[in-house]
């Protein structure tokens, strides 16, 4: 600010009242996740009676009961979580980047048309291909069979999901040309204009491709509750979900413990990645 | 210079044509082998489902025969949905309600917040971040279960409303207001589109204020005739976004009726209408119907909200900004 205009203007109240007023929507939109910590170490007397946030008696056994509430552990329904998670990731950014790199670099026919097509399916409701691939996948025999899995990894390793598909051809197409034709003098096949110049170019798109890959299939329930039959391959929201069955007041307090921790790597990406991901929605307009 | 003379340059060395030719061809083969896996997607998870789902939704349909013995009933599932079925129409209208409700309030929570932020303050990263969070978590089952509790008879919400002498109501067990729980949950996380805002925001020429204020414009002048203008594209771009999402929440109705869209059918939202018809009931038939009407509904809305936006929807003409 000018000292023109701080002789000018009495002092300006605008922005503490402002600071005020974001901090106060701050507290609103947190509670829920401070009011769900606080309960995940409530007793079960507490949970009904203290409507405060801090528990006057710290249960953290809520977690030992939460864990092992059902027959399989919540240890494992996080490590099914986390693969499912993490080989979608590998899926996905492989995949994409291949179609990526031929959509937005090269020159072969009909690429229009194909480009067309992968932006129409971009708005293609998840929901209504639902049916046909558990029809699809039911007669591989891929639903509830040895490979619980391949019904929703299958898909990420063939670039379903166009949102990525999409991100990283726009990526693509910052990087210049010339570094192309340059490459094609000294020589180079597509491929290896792919290994050298666009593969170590395009790795922020990548990067971003995976953490919301991720976040995506980390919180995903639709198409886990549809592939998965078996209590020992569910993932953690679909283990969650066996908590809202039994309704009895004693089992809020591990309902919460587990909810909370199924959010803790979301979190934690959070954390590293905010930066990434808040520039990663502008770029892209991707959903959180 | 214009294409045509780039590839018929008379100048160019005859011995280089045939090396360009096989160039192309290398090219255009190296295409399709980066291409092959999504191709391979494309046909496979989409567009042969689309076809075999077509095809179901003029059967009658269980999974527990083979697909070759469907019987086709010809346009029975489409009469039947929209003559005959009550709980369809229930469910097309409480989507209809969260859509109507919960995007123009979650858009509205957003650029509100984000005009707060527009300005340079120290933490506006912070903030930034801490109201972003939300649109990360809200999706899960985890942040769905938290937010049931809150709006049950002992809830955070009816303590909080206590505080006041006010007696809350069961709020998610009454078919009345468990939408509306519903629709607060998708307003709390308008994180997303308001960091879309703030980047629209930030361009939006500073010149155009200061030329305001010297003609003395006041500040909601400034907003109507300046803001919104200029952010109009933004607008459009997460109107489309959110609606499009709107309309395919599943997730929370799912956990706060435990799969059944109680109470009454009040949060019978068309997803999981789709999921009881399809996996309970196992009717495929009927609920493959249900998943192309869907189809064409968003279809017709997306179009619907581009033709529209040509009359509100402001580009600037130039973009060096």
């Amino acid at each position: 600010m000018s000292s023109a205009a701080d002789r000018a203007a009495p002092p300006n109240r605008g922005p503490l009242v402002r600071f005020l007023v974001l901090l106060v929507i701050v507290a609103v939109v947190l509670y829920p996740l401070i009011w769900m910590i606080g309960t995940s170490v409530k007793s079960p007397q507490e949970i009904v009676s203290n409507i405060g946030l801090i528990p006057e008696k710290f249960t953290p056994g809520n977690f030992a009961e939460g864990w092992t509430k059902f027959d399989v552990s919540f240890g494992r329904f996080f490590l099914n979580s986390a693969l499912v998670s993490l080989l979608t990731v590998l899926g996905n950014t492989i995949s994409c980047l291949l179609a990526a790199y031929a959509l937005g670099r090269l020159r072969f026919r009909l690429r229009g048309v194909w480009f067309a097509v992968m932006i129409g399916t971009l708005l293609l409701p998840g929901h209504v291909l639902i049916i046909p691939q558990y029809i699809l996948f039911r007669t591989l025999g891929w639903v509830g069979g040895d490979w619980p899995y391949l019904p929703l990894l299958v898909p990420a390793f063939l670039a379903t999901e166009a949102f990525f598909v999409f991100l990283i051809v726009q990526f693509m197409r910052g990087i210049p040309r010339e570094l192309d034709e340059a490459a094609v003098i000294d020589g180079a096949s597509p491929y290896g204009i792919f290994r050298h110049v666009i593969l170590p170019l395009s790795r922020p798109a990548l990067v971003t491709t995976a953490i919301f890959s991720f976040i995506w299939t980390w919180n995903d329930f639709f198409r886990q509750l549809v592939f998965l039959s078996e209590l020992k391959d569910y993932t953690a929201p679909v283990a969650l979900t066996l908590f809202i069955d039994s309704t009895s007041e004693s089992a809020v307090g591990p309902m919460f413990a587990m909810s909370l921790l199924s959010l803790i790597p979301v979190f934690l990406f959070f954390v590293a990645f905010q930066r990434l991901l808040v520039e990663g929605i502008n770029t892209s307009g991707l959903k959180g | 210079m214009t294409a045509s003379t780039l590839t018929r340059d008379p100048a160019a060395p005859a011995a280089h044509r045939p090396g360009r030719r096989v160039r192309r061809r290398r090219e255009n083969l190296a295409g399709y082998v980066f291409l092959s896996p999504w191709l391979l997607g494309l046909l496979g998870i989409t567009a042969v489902p689309m076809l075999i789902s077509l095809y179901l939704s003029f059967t009658d349909y269980s999974p527990l025969i083979s697909l070759s013995d469907a019987s086709w009933v010809g346009f029975d599932n489409y009469r039947r949905m929209f003559t005959a079925d009550q709980s369809y129409w229930h469910a097309v209208t409480v989507t209809i309600t969260f859509a109507l409700v919960a995007v123009p309030l979650k858009l509205a929570a957003a650029l509100g917040v984000a005009l707060l932020l527009n300005r340079t303050m120290r933490g506006i990263s912070v903030f930034r971040g801490l109201f972003y969070l939300p649109s990360l978590l809200g999706g899960s089952v985890a942040l769905a279960i938290v937010w049931v509790s809150m709006f049950n008879r002992e809830g955070a919400f009816n303590s909080f409303l206590a505080l006041f002498g006010i007696e809350g109501l069961p709020w998610v067990n009454d078919p009345d207001w468990a939408l509306y729980t519903l629709i607060l949950l998708a307003v709390w996380q308008f994180g997303a589109p308001m960091v879309i805002f703030l980047a629209g925001l930030k361009q939006v020429p500073v010149e155009l204020y200061e030329a305001a204020s010297v003609d003395g414009a006041s500040a909601w002048r400034k907003f109507a005739h300046i803001t919104l203008p200029m952010l109009s594209p933004v607008i459009f771009f997460n109107l489309v976004l959110e609606t499009i999402n709107g309309f395919q929440g599943f997730t929370s109705a799912f956990v706060l009726s435990n799969g059944t869209g109680g109470p009454v059918d009040s949060t019978l939202m068309y997803t999981l209408n789709l999921y009881i018809k399809g996996f309970v009931e196992l009717d495929m038939g009927y609920a493959s119907a249900m998943a192309w009407v869907f189809l064409l509904v968003i279809g017709a809305i997306t179009v619907l909200l581009f033709s529209t936006g040509r009359f509100w929807v402001h580009y600037s003409d130039n973009e060096e900004r």
